[in-house]
């Protein structure tokens, strides 16, 4: 059981700097932004292990039943939130790529900064 | 009434495995096979036949209560849905040009 | 056997992501981004987030997919250029990847019950739901009453990256032809997902309202609710052609629902003002305190769904306006 835990823990260090190396390596800013849903995917998973509790359940009252043991609901309803603003500034970091792409003729970074340079 | 609970469980696990193993098949299909279509084709597997034995399976373990009028409801969704999502890819893969009966999946100089 | 489907769909969720990293096909990212979200959603749900697993697999699996296809149509579908900088970034990453591994083994045991996250102010909210909002999901009761003002941000986030998209997206390059009249375009060629989808929009309208309503009792809400709502719609655009998805519900339309849910929201946190309490007080909203939380949950939620809904459609009309099709 220790170890189960811990491998939540380390899966969770290798998705995260997986999307962090997908962010500082790779040149295409579609890339990019996918690499930067993946480190967020991982800080959402992070939080939920956290919250987990040895055999509670949803945090939802079922009737009548008495002396439930519960899953933590702090750490789902921050990530609630953090999945939509993940989802706006994705969608907003698209917007720009596509604009970019219009102003420029392409989305690999050197391409860019090239254009740029001249 | 054990004997009866014991049989359903039986039952039960049965369907689930042979529902597994479906899915199984139609994994080592859509890996193995050599062309798109066929690849879909084996793929399809786990659309059509895993999602009725696996859920039916879960219904025996359910009973008789509202989670299995929602297993159901999710199982003609899924029946449904399923294959759309195949024949839309067929038909998509056939609109940009891929034609069956090639024997190795086409690369980017025979798509015409 | 829970610890079996966890470790198992961790392992595929860490195979997925570094095939999204390494493949050069960006389409083929995309697509496996979509796997990445619903194995996430089954990992949330087996550690008991049911309200989080329903966003994930919404706005994940099925609202990202479709403005990342979006960006994709209008950009380009093969990642050209080899990575800069690999032995650096590789080396970088492998000593936080060592560094993290070592912190972990002074976290608390996994789902340990004495864990210091479960104490403090969990308990407190576990214990003054059934008093003072009286509803089973504990997840909208912190959601929408007792951290009612953080979600009031994360309404005004959607807020602004909806107005975001609108102001750099906004004007098409050309106002076509094919804009003006009512023919059906989209998947005309295809009858059967046509048929389907057409059967099946109804229902997912119903049930995206069924989320919204239902967030009280079970796991659902604004947010889960105006994905699906946005999701049908999308699904329809896709079909028909999105010259009849404008005709269903026109941009202005869509722009009054983006600024109509933040206003109802502001507007019943002010009301509370002027019955006399504070912001975002809802006890004075009814007689009794109790159905004063409930009136005013149900209020913020639907102004959330609103909000989401608008938002998510005019990026995607965005999307699918800008290009040459």
């Amino acid at each position: 059981m220790e170890l189960l835990g811990l491998y939540y823990y380390w899966i969770f260090a290798i998705l995260l700097m997986t999307g962090f190396y997908a962010v500082i390596a790779k040149l295409n800013l579609i890339k990019k932004l996918l690499g930067l849903s993946l480190f967020q995917a991982a800080v959402f998973l992070l939080y939920i292990t956290m919250g987990k509790v040895d055999g509670g359940t949803a945090p939802i009252f079922a009737d009548g039943a008495t002396e439930q043991l519960f899953s933590n609901p702090l750490p789902q309803v921050l990530i609630l939130t953090a999945i939509v603003v993940g989802i706006s500034t994705t969608a907003l970091g698209l917007g720009i790529v596509v604009r970019i792409k219009e102003e420029y003729g392409s989305i690999e970074e050197h391409e860019i900064l090239e254009t740029d340079r001249q | 009434m054990t004997v009866f609970a014991t049989l359903l469980d039986i039952l039960s696990w049965l369907l689930l495995s042979v529902g597994g193993l479906f899915v199984f098949v139609g994994g080592i299909g859509a890996l193995r096979m050599p062309d798109l279509y066929t690849r879909m084709h084996a793929a399809s597997v786990t659309d059509s036949i895993a999602p009725i034995l696996i859920i039916a399976g879960i219904m025996l373990q359910a009973g008789l209560t509202l989670a299995s009028i929602k297993l159901v409801a999710i199982l003609l969704f899924l029946l449904l849905t399923g294959p759309t999502a195949s024949n839309a890819l067929a038909s998509a893969a056939l609109l940009a040009g891929y034609r069956p009966g090639n024997a190795k999946p086409l690369d980017e100089e025979a798509r015409q | 056997m829970i610890v079996v489907f966890g470790v198992f769909l961790l392992t595929l969720l860490l195979i997925t992501a570094f095939a999204i990293v390494r493949t050069p096909n960006l389409f083929v990212a995309v697509m496996l981004t979509g796997i990445f979200s619903l194995l996430l959603a089954s990992n949330f749900f087996l550690l008991d987030a049911a309200d989080v697993a329903l966003t994930e697999a919404a706005v994940g699996a099925g609202i990202s997919t479709v403005l990342f296809l979006g960006a994709l149509a209008l950009t380009a579908e093969r990642e050209t250029a080899p990575s800069s900088n690999r032995l650096i970034a590789l080396l970088a990453v492998s000593v936080m990847v060592v560094a993290i591994i070592y912190a972990t083994f002074d976290k608390p045991r996994f789902a340990d019950p004495d864990a210091p996250v479960h104490r403090h102010v969990a308990p407190w909210y576990l214990e003054k739901t059934p008093d003072a909002i009286d509803i089973p999901n504990v997840v909208t009761a912190v959601l929408g009453s007792f951290r009612g003002y953080d979600t009031l941000g994360e309404v005004f986030v959607v807020y602004t990256a909806g107005i975001g998209v609108l102001f750099l997206l906004g004007k098409s390059t050309a106002r076509r032809q094919e804009d003006l009249d009512d023919a059906p375009r989209g998947l005309r060629h295809y009858l059967i997902p046509r048929v389907v989808g057409r059967m099946l929009i109804p229902f997912i309208l119903l049930f995206g309202l069924y989320v919204q309503f239902h967030g009280d009792y079970g796991p659902g809400g604004g947010f889960q609710a105006g994905a699906l709502i946005a999701a049908s719609i999308i699904l329809y655009a896709l079909l028909e052609g999105e010259n009849r998805a404008l005709r269903v519900l026109p941009r202005g339309l869509l722009t009054g629902l983006i600024a109509g849910g933040a206003l109802l929201y502001g507007a019943v946190g002010v009301a509370g003002m002027l019955l006399g309490g504070k912001f975002l007080d809802y006890s004075l909203l009814a007689d009794n305190p109790v159905s004063g939380q409930h009136v005013g949950i149900l209020l913020i939620e639907a102004g959330v769904g609103i909000t989401v809904t608008g938002v998510l459609l005019s990026i995607f009309h965005a999307f699918a306006a800008r290009g040459r099709f």
